[in-house]
């Protein structure tokens, strides 16, 4: 079903067997205590995998979120006398609340101001706890009611037990359903910064925060579960300790994967268990010396294996093979007019005292492939990124398809029609080919986090695997398409990329030196889809450092020099040139002409 | 609220600041340099304090053991690397010996000395001289192999190191809190306010620190190194300097003045063998306002908060904590909206 239940599937089952039959067997006690403290613990490292590991976020503040998940109810349930169910709806507008403000105010700075938020947030909950009368200061409140299922009350450790462990596995087939849709695929591109997924048109800042609320939510609710299982709270369920307590349990587990966060929390549980008998006979006394081990075994970890327990058990994972049944993606409608698709008037940028882009002038019509050439340092790449939209132009304008998007986000420009590549290929490694190309139809679709995960979005993911389908048949890689994207060559993956800005459905295709780095014939194919994409209609501005490339597939070649045009024309006048020969070679003087 | 009573908690607010304000500058430079969120800078602050108690009791101090074994495991990694690299063996071991010369003195003193009832002030720079040498330890062993992930794991990893050594020092030091002698009684009248001297020694020793960093920086080749690795890594390794001697010498530098502020905080303050993580945090929240990269903003912010820890104890005293880590929220706000209109990545 997907590929983040994984490895090994068929282990995955028969844990779920193994733990549904388990309170049916004479098991003892204890056992059954450790393992509902175990399930607890996993739905927060669950969400920190989805933080962390997907999104590559992190939180030191997880458990002040189980704390107001334990202390909301806490409050309805003691003090007010109502029911633990309003308890925990009542932690849940808490916490949205917060985890809104807390991602307002960090997620849109560097990716540390959201642990460094959440740790100051964290201690300062911890002590808002610890001080105040209405919840017991430091004593916390006792004689919680059981959580009543039906009327039936969850009091022991066997009902509560499978209560929880259905929670979990709910929360876990949630969490990976989400994976493999459409938000999944947005929340998994957001690792390796916001260019790439920005330039596909997904709103990186929304998918952060959702990554963020729903780790929130699933520590309130693993908060609310603690709270009735222990029936007492108090503020050290929300310390800065457990906080990072959680973080280590999806480290060591393996940060990336589903089952990393079932198998951190009951290592980190059993150990810490262990740990605390032999350790005081080790070093003598009686303290809770345990984190001298886990601290170094985190260190450890990071230095050797950083994928976790579960990163040594992937090369036994099967690779996904997700079906692909033909299904249609809405095209944009493409007016013809008699307008050039693309005008560049007069286009300037300064950094400082340089001016790198100074007055640039030139088209590119519908159907054309137009070549952007130039020595390094010529403005080629600024220019590039001006009308892309990654940087915002001094002076000038850019008007696309009849729009001056002059000053428009990646985004906005990207959901106007203007499809590009990278020059330093960006892609997600271990998301196979064809979802990577998928990221590219993110726009075309709709389908939000609720959808995915209650499966409403299944006819559009056909679709919007389908398109991408196509797309890598266009440019020859349907052979690949269930390899992960990180084990291509280089030739393939700028190809990827090229397939996954066609999925975009753009009205024009930005390439940045897509020839960089390949292989004579990687060139000779890449050449060809280009011939093939031209005879389609498609328009092509060309950024390429490769003249056989530029002089065989464009219709008109721009040069430019030290940021200003230096000429444009047809391929052959601009070979012809003595002007750019030299710009590129240097000025030809007498006897030592070439 | 009267003037006198104001000028009390201004002066409490003050050296408290001057604590934090040690702590923020310190943890601008890691971060700059080796781009680490060194979660566990205060334990260096606890360590400071602690060993300094160990020794005025008489007692070696369990840090002294913990630099030693460092010592020699960072020694060891080096010499297996070396000769993994094909260096002659006498020339590895040489290198060994040498490097391990230091620490076996340090600890040769300090185990001859800590029976003595040496006078307060060489007890603190023996303590400050062996928390120091932890620094550069903990960097090598800890994130040297590390130096190329990303902040996210260099942060995780530093929390891991905060565990350990929190661990540790509740086997070295045990769970009592202690609080060192003054290193100068009686007060002072400063205009209108009376100040404690020992208030007083914490604010010089602050600027005469801030000032020897200047100097540092400013004017020697190693200081101007370490300022170029902050500025650009990849250009500083370029033109010779070595990404993993800044590095170590970074965590020295941050491993003293954290040591200090821990000598100076624990006269006036009980300190725990746990306390370390507050005041460590503290001083990244003033580091916070100036988005980790500005040493006069984070100074100043720390001064701040120095205030409003003062003032919010008088005020409220239970959530004086609270008070002073949400704190950090309006920071951050100011910082998201400076962002926002300045567009792009911070």
């Amino acid at each position: 079903m997907s590929r983040f239940l994984e490895p090994g599937r068929m282990a995955v089952m028969a844990a779920v067997l193994a733990l549904a039959v388990l309170p049916l067997t004479p098991i003892s006690e204890f056992w059954i205590t450790q393992l509902n403290f175990i399930g607890i613990s996993s739905l927060v490292a669950l969400g920190l995998v989805l933080l962390t590991g997907i999104a590559g976020l992190t939180s030191f503040g997880q458990a002040a979120f189980v704390g107001i998940g334990a202390y909301a109810t806490g409050y309805v349930s003691v003090v007010q006398h109502m029911s633990p169910w309003l308890g925990l709806l009542a932690g849940l507008v808490v916490t949205v609340a917060f985890a809104s403000a807390l991602g307002l105010l960090t997620l849109n700075l560097s990716g540390h101001f959201l642990p460094l938020g959440t740790i100051a947030w964290g201690v300062s909950l911890y002590f808002v706890f610890g001080n105040t009368d209405a919840v017991g200061k430091y004593d916390g409140l006792v004689g919680l009611p059981p959580i009543s299922l039906a009327g039936v009350p969850l009091d022991r450790g066997r009902s509560f037990y499978s209560f929880l462990w259905l929670v979990v596995l709910l929360a876990s087939l949630a969490i990976s359903r989400l994976l493999d849709s459409r938000p999944g695929r947005a929340l998994r591109a957001l690792k390796d910064g916001t260019a790439m997924p920005e330039a596909m048109g997904i709103r990186t800042f929304h998918y952060k925060l959702v990554a963020f609320l729903l780790a929130a939510v699933l520590a309130c609710v693993a908060g609310w579960l603690l709270a009735h299982y222990q029936r007492t709270v108090d503020p050290s369920m929300s310390s800065m300790q457990a906080s990072i307590n959680y973080l280590f349990m999806a480290v060591i587990g393996g940060v990336t994967y589903i089952g990393g966060a079932l198998g951190g929390a009951a290592l980190t549980q059993i150990l810490d268990d262990r740990l605390q008998v032999w350790l005081p006979h080790l070093i003598g006394g009686a303290g809770h010396y345990e984190g001298i081990v886990f601290g170094l075994l985190l260190v450890l970890m990071l230095q050797r294996a950083n994928r976790g327990m579960f990163g040594v058990f992937d090369r036994w994972a099967s690779r996904s093979r997700r079906e692909v049944t033909p299904q249609a993606l809405p095209r944009s409608p493409r007016a013809v007019s008699a307008e050039p698709l693309l005008r560049v008037r007069g286009l300037r940028k300064r950094f400082g005292g340089l001016l790198a882009v100074d007055s640039v002038d030139f088209d590119v019509g519908a159907g054309e492939i137009v070549g952007l050439i130039g020595p390094n340092g010529a403005g080629k790449s600024t220019t590039f990124n001006l009308i892309s939209g990654v940087l915002p132009p001094s002076g000038g304008t850019v008007t696309f398809d009849g729009q001056d998007i002059s000053g428009w986000s990646a985004r906005a420009i990207a959901r106007a029609g203007m499809g590009r590549t990278f020059q330093h290929v960006r892609m997600v490694p271990e998301m196979s080919v064809l979802e990577n190309v998928a990221l590219g139809a993110h726009q075309r679709g709709r389908a939000g986090v609720l959808g995915a995960v209650l499966g409403f979005d299944a006819r559009e993911e056909r679709a919007l695997l389908s398109e991408a389908a196509a797309h890598l048949a266009r440019v020859g890689l349907t052979e690949y398409m269930h390899e992960p994207a990180g084990n291509l060559s280089m030739g393939s993956q700028r190809l990827l990329e090229i397939a996954r800005a066609l999925c975009t459905d753009p009205k024009i295709l930005l390439l940045d030196e897509p020839a960089a780095g390949l292989r004579h014939s990687e060139k000779l194919a890449l050449a060809e889809v280009l011939r093939g994409l031209r005879a389609q209609g498609m328009a092509i501005l060309l950024v390429e450092h490769d003249m056989d490339l530029v002089m065989n597939v464009t219709e008109r070649i721009v040069v430019m020099e030290f940021g200003r045009l230096l000429m444009s024309g047809t391929p052959r006048e601009v070979q012809a040139s003595p002007a750019v020969r030299a710009a590129y070679l240097g000025v030809e003087t007498e006897g030592v002409s070439a | 609220m009267n003037s006198s009573l104001a000028g009390v908690l201004l002066v409490d607010g003050l050296t408290h600041g001057a604590i934090y304000m040690q702590l923020a500058v310190a943890s601008v430079l890691v971060f700059s340099v080796t781009r680490v969120i060194f979660v566990a800078q205060g334990e260096f602050v606890t360590f400071g304090a602690l060993t300094l108690t160990s020794l005025l009791t008489g007692r070696v101090p369990g840090t002294l053991w913990l630099m030693v074994t460092l010592a020699i495991v960072s020694v060891l990694l080096d010499a297996l690397a070396a000769l993994r690299r094909q260096q002659q063996a006498a020339q590895v071991a040489l290198m060994a010996v040498r490097s391990l010369a230091l620490p076996a003195l340090l600890a040769a003193v300090t185990v001859w000395a800590a029976p003595r009832g040496w006078p307060l002030w060489a007890n603190t720079l023996l303590a400050l001289a062996i928390v120091t040498s932890l620094g550069p330890y903990t960097y090598h062993l800890a994130f040297e192999t590390l130096a190329g992930t990303s902040v996210l794991t260099l942060m995780i990893a530093a929390v891991g190191v905060h565990f350990a050594m929190t661990g540790l020092g509740l086997v070295f030091f045990g769970a009592e809190g202690t609080r060192n002698p003054a290193y100068w009684e009686g007060n002072s009248t400063l205009g209108a306010l009376q100040v404690s001297n020992q208030a007083l020694l914490a604010a010089l020793v602050s600027v005469g620190l801030l000032t020897a960093l200047w100097l540092f920086f400013r004017h020697s080749l190693r200081g101007k190194a370490l300022r170029a690795s902050a500025i650009d890594r990849y250009g500083a390794r370029l033109v010779g300097i070595s990404p993993a001697r800044s590095g170590r010498l970074t965590f020295g530098v941050a491993a003293f003045i954290s040591a200090l502020a821990g000598v100076l905080a624990a006269t006036g303050t009980t300190m725990f063998y746990d306390s370390g993580l507050l005041i460590g945090l503290k001083g990244f929240v003033a580091a916070v306002a100036g988005a980790l990269l500005s040493y006069p903003i984070a100074a100043a912010a720390a001064l701040g908060l120095g205030q409003i820890e003062s003032f919010g104890s008088f005020f409220a005293s239970a959530y004086k904590e609270a008070i002073v880590f949400t704190a950090i929220l309006p920071v951050l706000l100011w910082l998201s909206i400076k962002h926002r209109r300045a567009g792009g990545e911070a």
